[in-house]
């Protein structure tokens, strides 16, 4: 499908969405409580069917978080960007870990490097960092560590 | 994490498999619960050589960051650069030289040869086998000498920079590219003698490790992992870069999902890649190698995603800029992290001998995976 064709069925699945054109792919804009529905159906409608999710992963905005889930069809080759925002000082949003499986994995990094809590998530654990992170975010800005961060 | 090795509360034995174990390839920990000997959970233990590259690249500017990215797939480190310099490019909106364009892919397909060699010398040692290892290396040798005339380095590359690649080819490099395929085409048929058409091997792979194409694209596997599901994934064909929708080359499918299948596909993969070299290697125009770009780069605001195909599958670079010297977020999708991921579903109900060789045919890197 071309961005215009997504960008009218995706206003038909959820009419609160917002749409940003000019980059390589269509960005959609989601609250995070509309995130876990909207996925469901662009997983699993026909004509949509993105059923590969290839990146997923957060941005710390100083002021905000902004997770943004890459998509992508195996069978209609068309590709989307959602991005939702979420409130820096207690972000949450729901897992997506059940409808693409890889976002276990993903899931749970950008929570140990944002702080992003997965509602729901099966696993929600440190995966890369040793034990005794919990609460420490090394990708946020604010992050400082004075003994072991190289600054260039 | 050494409390968790013991016996559950069901009676289950939980062991540890590395941090340093040979199978692994690195130091990566895998916590297995065993009923006997089967397999009921695999936990990956990550992040033994994390480096926080992502961290490091926001304070690196755009020609200095791809350095660090040799660093993440080593084996593919032209194709990790290859990815950074096409984010840079897409975002300063460079067009970058055909002799450029070439030299790059024959790098990359040369890179591609080099990674699989050492998959299977490594992965037919894991089974046991250890002559198999010498064989890889011989030739990938051939390969690494090459490599260390053109770009000084044998393993981390740091070849291609926005714009291009940053010196021109050797003047021995046609030539010893033409003995260096000779010599191949002479000696692959020995990775099938030796090892393909071996029954012992082909009874501890055949059935092992079953991935459905649904499992495989549900957990973002690519490349051969996926292919061997028949899930059409090379990123060279679906969404070509550089000159590689100008070329003959086969995307390869198995559709066996199982341990063989995924070996079959890297085998055959060598092939296709030596056939992409063939095609290049007489054609290399003449010209600059390098776009002139200015000394300091300056990505404008926005945000810029490439795809490449590395050997283990789809390489993601997502810049997110503000406008300035450095990227303000940086994130690489790297292939083994999603590879990895299915490796307990894969495991679960084998036998733990069994892991081995779905660990091999996985073929992860762990600072592809840590970063």
């Amino acid at each position: 499908m071309q961005n215009e064709e997504l960008k009218a069925k995706i206003t038909e699945l959820l009419s609160a969405a917002t749409f940003e054109e000019g980059g390589e792919w269509l960005n959609i804009n989601v609250e995070p409580a509309d995130w876990l529905p909207l996925a469901q159906q662009l997983r699993n409608d026909t004509s949509l069917y993105f059923d590969y999710l290839f990146c997923l992963t957060c941005i710390d905005w100083k002021t905000h978080l902004t997770m943004v889930y890459h998509l992508s069809s195996t069978k209609h080759r068309h590709n989307i960007v959602i991005k939702s925002k979420l409130d820096r000082n207690k972000p949450e949003i729901q897992t997506v870990s059940q409808v693409w499986k890889t976002a276990e994995f993903h899931e749970r990094e950008v929570y140990e490097m944002f702080g992003v809590n997965f509602l729901n998530h099966p696993d929600l654990r440190l995966l890369i960092l040793p034990d005794g992170w919990e609460g420490k975010n090394p990708l946020r800005k604010d992050f400082e560590d004075p003994i072991n961060m190289i600054k260039l | 994490m050494l409390e968790e090795v013991g016996t559950t509360t069901e009676g289950d034995l939980v062991i540890n498999v590395g941090p340093q174990h040979p199978a692994t390839h690195g130091v990566l920990h895998l916590v297995i619960t065993l009923n006997g000997e089967t397999i009921k959970k695999v936990e990956p233990h990550l992040g033994f050589i994390h480096r926080s590259i992502e961290k490091m690249c926001e304070s690196l500017t755009y020609r200095q960051f791809i350095y660090v990215t040799s660093r993440m797939d080593y084996l593919s480190s032209h194709i990790n650069n290859h990815a950074c310099a096409l984010c840079v490019e897409k975002g300063l909106q460079v067009e970058i030289p055909p002799r450029a364009q070439v030299i790059r892919v024959l790098m990359d397909e040369l890179t591609r040869i080099a990674s699989h060699e050492l998959w299977w010398g490594a992965m037919a040692m894991d089974l046991g086998a250890f002559t198999p290892f010498f064989h890889a290396f011989r030739e990938r040798e051939g390969i690494n000498d090459i490599m260390e005339e053109t770009c000084g380095a044998r393993l981390t590359m740091n070849y291609m920079v926005p714009g291009g690649v940053m010196q021109d080819l050797h003047p021995n490099f046609q030539k010893k590219v033409k003995e260096f395929l000779q010599l191949y085409k002479r000696k692959i048929h020995e990775y099938d003698e030796l090892v393909t058409g071996n029954i012992i091997f082909q009874n501890r792979m055949k059935g092992i490790g079953y991935l459905s194409p649904e499992d495989a694209v549900s957990y973002g596997c690519s490349g051969p992992t996926a292919r061997g599901s028949g899930v059409s994934s090379d990123i060279r064909k679906l969404y070509p870069y550089e000159i590689y929708d100008k070329l003959e080359f086969d995307e390869v499918l198995e559709n066996g999902g199982d341990s063989f299948a995924r070996y079959m596909i890297r085998i055959r993969e060598m092939q296709q890649s030596v056939r992409i070299i063939e095609q290049l290697i007489d054609n290399i125009p003449e010209g600059d190698f390098q776009a002139k770009t200015k000394a300091v780069l300056k990505l404008p605001k926005g945000e810029f995603y490439t795809r490449v195909e590395t050997a283990r599958g789809e390489l993601g670079v997502y810049i997110v800029s503000e406008g300035g010297t450095t990227p303000y977020r940086i994130k690489f999708r790297s292939p083994g992290f999603s590879n990895l991921s299915v490796l307990d579903h894969i495991a679960r109900g084998s036998k733990l001998g069994d892991l081995v060789a779905m660990m091999g045919t996985l073929d992860l890197v762990i600072p592809d995976i840590d970063r």
